[in-house]
């Protein structure tokens, strides 16, 4: 875009840097030049002094010097500040001019160049007369300077070429061309700034020095003029501090100045520049609340200096550009590291300048508004000789002109008339639409996304008067939904309305239907006759005519328009528009529901649409269908009506599918399920409403799953909220809030019409063949086929059941690990109404604990469901829990001969060992027999048979066995003897002959073996005989390989008399046995003691006669004297 | 001179608008619905800080005139209305005179 006359100029704007200019340097054929001049320009970033460089020629004429006022007394200002000062000081009148010149200081023709050197700076110097400008010459040396005061040549040189030039030592600098460039070049620059600084501060001296001849009645104007110099001039020395003193004092100076209509432009042109300076000075110092203060004070004087109601629009856009300027300046700072906050940052300022250029777009219309006969003035007045003006804010046909009163009234008319008539071509909304995007950017930015819709929906009304309906459309319709979702109906309506506008005149059909049905809609505001009015568009464009143009609508566009929709409708190609609903508020309401959340597969489906118009007309729709997840079905859910495309609107309350604003239709909708969708879910997931028909065209409505749209959610909730108790309706009729959409149903199986029974005897013993008699009676009243049972352990328990239970039909084999847990789908074959079969089950569980079991029994049967012959396929099921319990403990002990129990055998020592059979099953149960496997390490004393073949045990009731067995020596075994395994065969005493016998295998304990040094054992007869002779033999039995001394006592008893070594001391040699023969001559009757036989191992203390007495009895039975005297007693005696 | 007053739901939507002049309504209802952007920031940030749960001003949205009694009033108001055994929560403002009245005399008073 072309810098308008609005637009502030670029000298205002830029930061000001003292002008140095360089002369003498030749940087197009000279390369030792051009790198001097690169390393000038090159990199200057913010460690280099400000200045701006410029090459010029040595004898370049620099702006002429105006001669010095000696008096201001005649003088009369004719403006505040000329167009071209800001530039000349910036661009044109350098602080400092730079004669470079090649000469070292050993030159042989030294004084030739000398003298050179001297006339180019005197033509610097002649160029400049008048101005104090400093001159600084350089000379570019090839070789590299000695340290100051080791040269006496150079120092010498240096000061005749001081002397020739008139310079100061000050302004003479040496630049030596070797490796160091930049650095010499950096040290010359900040020189330069020195000299450039002096300068502007005796500029500022120079502008102040005046003010004191200035009065206050003619001078008003220099007031201005001077302060903003100084003000200026501080800023090129950098001084920014004085530069926002200055200009502040100049601010309030504007404002001061006696304003007119005839200079009030003059007056806001300069305010706005001032304030511009301050704004952006404040705002450099870091301090953006000064900024804003200052830029709302300055808004504050200036928006109500309109100036000429002619040219009132000039005040907008000058108000547009202020708000402008100061946002740019705002972002700017904010991009150089200020934090703005949400209620504070640019974006209002370019919402308010888009404000202004709005307004400057109203003003200009209502201005402008000449006819078009009304021709350009020519000559234009605002030509001026120089192509610029003189001053700021002057009006180009009457510049320098100070007196309030207009001279000449007709040049004054023609000079308005030409702003009129530019401004007429002025591109308001592309103004309008930036300023607005620069907004957006910002508010987007700040966390402001309603401010973002707000100013997107100012953008598309603007595209929208600029006539670019596409972008209009596109920036309406992407807000659109943010107030939408909010709930802000007056606002979308509005934002609806514009936007159908822009379809209408663009003939874009869908968008057209897609807005008429919303603003038909609940959510629109609009009255009923503008509904009407849409209705009847709507149906027109349904029935493929054209529809009514919309109101306030430009009449170029709508003749446009009419010719696109008269295209349309001859255009042939798909008149089919499919509308998806959830993203607004349509004028139909729909809403599925089904009577069930589950049908049993032998009854029909049944729900209902309701539909619910909002329109203020009955309309008529032409088909309704539904869709669901499984497509089969959509072709049982269609309603169709026939009719002809206008009938739209007749006969409005008859028919199926013609809806009556306000009222709730119901259409009833039915079919039959899939038996192959039994335990799915059914879902709706579209409901289709088609509005008009193929002949003409056809809007089709589609809601996705069981109805809603973008705004039934919230209304659903506020419904479930509400307390508000409903007016009673007619009995078919309900109320839309009360229908809760039900837009999914299960599909279950028929019920089944079979007994299924268990017959068992729980408790099951662990590893029997356990029966379980199942028995299924039909009571269908049809034959059913393919019964099929399932039955064994319930899947989902623990896995380490499913490996200790094995099911298998045939009792007749015990079953193994082969065995399944379940047995699936075992055919058992078709049943008679009425007709029962029986099937038994073995079931072996390994483990003790609780099982489920399932029987599951499927069949299936032909029904007539809705005059359609399905098959369905039913089942039912039963599920067992079953206690599994040991049927018997065995409890094993190890006895000596005496029947005492033993911790631990002693080796080859008979010992019996003794088995118990407790039975713990509460069914009576048969061992069939018993078996004892003795590991090798035992040995049998007599034979192993079975004592408890074919008994029977009760509940709690046990059988004994009992084994003599003997343990040979096999030294110091660790944790005791293997003894074998007991081996149980049982089974129910209830069970059927021919169902296995369990062999239940109990290993039996290990025991531990000992070795003894010594083995007693006595022979004695089973009992005595009072004053009978009673012998009794004494094997001895050394069981080491040692020599043993035995020390044997017997210690008298009152019950016998007895005859042999009553105390002896004897040896017995390894392995071999001593005998010891002893008469007892019993005294007593009854049980008695026997004399003790004390036996005392020399080697073995440890060997006691406590464990003595297990081996040997300690008393015996004495029968009393018979009557007869027996001889052979006697004789003994 | 209060213009436009209006009451919102927590789901953002007007319960309530009203505004004087009538003819520059819709540019209001933007006007408020802007605002909503600040409200939303300060009840962000009121979540965060944890501030007494009872003091429900959130305070001005933009540095202007403090407006706190009147607020309050409006706040009582409100409740008055939701007080109303046959007001539906989140219902629009409709039919209720003593709202009506009091914001009446709201956009009169403070002149």
């Amino acid at each position: 875009m072309s810098p308008t006359q609005w637009d502030l100029p670029v000298e205002l704007c830029c930061r000001p840097m003292a002008f140095v200019t360089l002369t003498g340097l030749d940087v197009v054929y000279n390369a030792v030049h051009r790198a001097v001049w690169d390393a000038f320009c090159a990199n200057r970033r913010a460690d280099r002094v400000p200045i701006s460089f410029k090459v010029l020629p040595g004898d370049h004429e620099y702006p002429k010097c105006r001669p010095k006022r000696t008096s201001y007394e005649w003088y009369i200002p004719k403006g505040i500040l000329k167009t071209g000062w800001m530039n000349k000081h910036l661009n044109l009148v350098p602080a400092l001019v730079v004669v470079f010149y090649e000469l070292d200081w050993d030159e042989p023709q030294w004084k030739e160049k000398q003298s050179e050197c001297a006339t180019r700076v005197e033509i610097v110097r002649q160029s400049l007369q008048g101005r104090n400008t400093k001159v600084a010459v350089v000379l570019i040396q090839k070789k590299t300077p000695l340290p100051p005061g080791e040269d006496v040549i150079a120092s010498e040189r240096a000061a005749a070429l001081c002397n020739a030039c008139e310079l100061s030592g000050k302004s003479l600098f040496v630049l030596p061309h070797t490796d160091h460039l930049v650095g010499y070049i950096i040290r010359l620059e900040n020189a330069f700034y020195e000299h450039a600084q002096t300068y502007y501060y005796t500029e500022i001296r120079r502008v102040k020095s005046h003010k004191e001849f200035l009065n206050k009645t003619t001078h008003q104007l220099l007031f201005v003029r001077h302060q903003f110099k100084i003000a200026f001039f501080s800023e090129l020395k950098q001084d920014t501090q004085n530069a926002l003193k200055n200009y502040r004092t100049a601010y309030n100076l504007v404002h001061e100045l006696r304003a007119h209509e005839t200079n009030i432009l003059e007056i806001k042109t300069m305010a706005g520049f001032i304030n511009y300076k301050i704004c952006r000075l404040c705002f450099q110092h870091n301090t953006p609340l000064d900024a804003i203060a200052q830029f709302r004070k300055h808004i504050d004087l200036c928006k109500k200096k309109i100036g000429s109601a002619e040219l009132s629009f000039e005040h907008a856009a000058w108000m547009s550009k202020q708000f402008q300027a100061f946002g740019d300046l705002f972002d700017e700072a904010i991009k150089l590291g200020l934090t703005a906050i949400q209620t504070q940052n640019p974006g209002f300022y370019y919402q308010q300048a888009a404000y202004y250029a709005q307004e400057r777009k109203q003003l200009a219309k209502s201005v402008c508004n000449h006819e078009a006969s009304i021709m350009y003035p020519n000559p234009d007045p605002l030509e001026t000789q120089t192509g610029v003006l003189d001053f700021y804010g002057q009006r180009s046909w009457r510049q320098g002109i100070l007196s309030f009163d207009l001279s000449d009234p007709e040049k004054e008319k023609v000079g308005v008339l030409a702003i009129q008539l530019k401004e007429r071509n002025v591109a308001h909304s592309e103004i309008i639409i930036t300023l607005l995007s620069n907004a957006v950017a910002q508010f987007k930015k700040y966390k402001c996304p309603r401010m973002k819709s707000h100013l997107m929906v100012q953008m598309g009304e603007e595209y929208y008067y600029a006539k670019d309906y596409t972008k209009a459309l596109k920036l309406l319709d992407y807000v659109m939904c943010d107030y939408r979702s909010e709930g802000w109906w007056t606002l979308l309506t509005s934002i609806l309305t514009t936007a159908l506008k822009c379809s209408y005149l663009m003939a874009q059909l869908k968008d057209y239907i897609t807005y008429s049905l919303e603003l038909l809609g609940r959510a629109s505001t609009l009255k009923d006759d503008q509904k009407s009015r849409i209705e009847k568009n709507l149906i027109n464009v349904l029935m493929n005519e054209s529809p009514d143009p919309e109101p306030d609508c430009d009449i170029f566009a709508v003749k446009t328009a009419q010719k696109l929709w008269a295209d349309r409708i001859s255009l042939a190609g798909s008149n089919i528009f499919t509308i998806g609903v959830q993203d607004f508020v349509p004028f139909v309401q729909c809403k599925a529901k089904f009577h069930a959340p589950s049908f049993h597969v032998d009854v029909p489906v049944e729900f209902d649409i309701y539909l619910k118009a909002d329109c203020p007309h009955p309309i008529r729709f032409s088909k309704l269908c539904v869709s669901f997840n499984n497509q089969e079905y959509n072709q049982f859910c269609v309603i169709e009506e026939a009719s002809k495309a206008n009938e739209v609107l007749e006969n409005p309350t008859q028919g199926k599918m013609c809806l009556v604003p306000g009222k709730t239709r119901k259409l009833l909708f039915k079919f039959v399920a899939k038996t192959e969708d039994v335990g799915k879910k059914i879902e709706i997931t579209s409901v289709d409403l088609a509005l008009g028909n193929e002949t003409g065209r056809c809007v089709v409505l589609n809601w996705q799953g069981g109805g809603g749209d973008a705004a039934s959610s919230q209304e659903a909730l506020q419904a479930a909220r509400s307390f508000k108790r409903r007016p009673k309706l007619p009995d078919n009729e309900v109320h839309w809030d009360s229908i809760i959409i039900q837009a999914s149903t299960m599909i279950i199986s028929r019920v089944p019409n079979i007994s299924v029974h268990l017959r068992h005897e729980p408790p099951a013993l662990t590893n029997e063949m356990y029966c379980l008699v199942v028995t299924v009676q039909s009571h269908e009243k049809t034959q059913i086929r393919d019964v099929k049972l399932t039955a064994g352990l319930k899947p989902g328990q623990d896995a380490n059941l499913t490996q200790k239970t094995h099911v298998t039909l045939h009792g007749t084999e015990l079953c193994d690990e082969s065995y399944p847990a379940l047995l699936t789908d075992i055919p058992v074959g078709d049943l008679h109404p009425g007709e029962q079969l029986e099937k038994m089950l073995y079931v072996r569980c390994g483990t003790v604990g609780s099982r489920m079991f399932l029987v599951y029994v499927s069949y299936l049967i032909n029904i007539t469901a809705e005059e359609k012959e399905i098959v369905c396929k039913c089942h039912k099921d039963e599920t067992v829990t079953i206690e599994t319990v040991f049927p018997f403990d065995v409890a094993v002990k190890f006895v000596s001969t005496k029947f005492e129990h033993l911790e631990r055998v002693y080796a080859d020592i008979p010992f019996l060992l003794m088995t118990d059979l407790l039975s713990a099953s509460p069914w009576a149960l048969t061992v069939v027999s018993s078996e004892l496997q003795l590991a090798p390490s035992m040995t049998t004393v007599d034979q192993l048979e079975s004592q408890v073949d074919n008994v029977v045990l009760q509940t709690g009731e046990s059988a004994s066995e009992c084994f003599c067995l003997r343990c040979p020596s096999l030294g110091n075994v660790e944790g005791g003897v293997a003894t074998g395994h007991y081996i149980i065969s049982w089974k129910r005493t209830s069970a059927m002959e021919n169902i296995p016998v369990i062999r239940t295998v109990i290993t039996l304990p290990h025991v531990i073996v000992e070795n003894i040094p010594l083995h007693v054992n006595a022979d004695l007869p089973s009992f005595g005989r009072v004053r009978e002779s009673l012998p009794v033999k004494y094997h001895l039995q050394n069981k080491t390989d040692f020599v043993q001394d035995v020390e044997i006592s017997v210690e008298p008893s009152d019950a016998f008399m007895f005859s042999g070594l009553k105390q002896i001391r004897l040896r017995i040699l390894p392995g071999t046995e001593q005998e010891m023969l002893y008469n007892f001559y019993p005294l007593m009757a009854g049980y008695q003691q026997l004399p003790f036989l004390n036996i005392n191992l020399l080697r073995f203390p440890n060997f006691t006669n406590q464990l003595l007495r297990r081996f040997i009895p300690t008393s015996i039975f004495v029968k009393p004297q018979g009557r007869l005297m027996d001889d052979t007693s006697i004789a003994a005696a | 001179m209060a213009v436009c007053i209006a009451v919102i739901a927590k789901e953002n939507y007007p319960l309530y608008i009203r505004s004087t002049p009538t003819e520059n309504e819709l540019k209001f209802h933007y006007m408020v619905h802007t605002s909503l952007d600040v409200v939303d920031e300060k009840i962000s940030a009121m979540g965060k800080a944890l501030v007494d749960q009872r003091e429900l001003y959130l305070g001005l949205l933009y540095p202007t005139k403090d407006y706190k009694v009147m607020f309050r009033k409006l706040h009582n108001s409100y409740t008055v209305v939701m007080c109303n055994p046959f007001y539906n929560s989140g219902d629009r403002i409709q039919s209720s005179r003593a709202f009506d009245n009091m914001v009446t005399s709201m956009m009169i008073q403070v002149c």
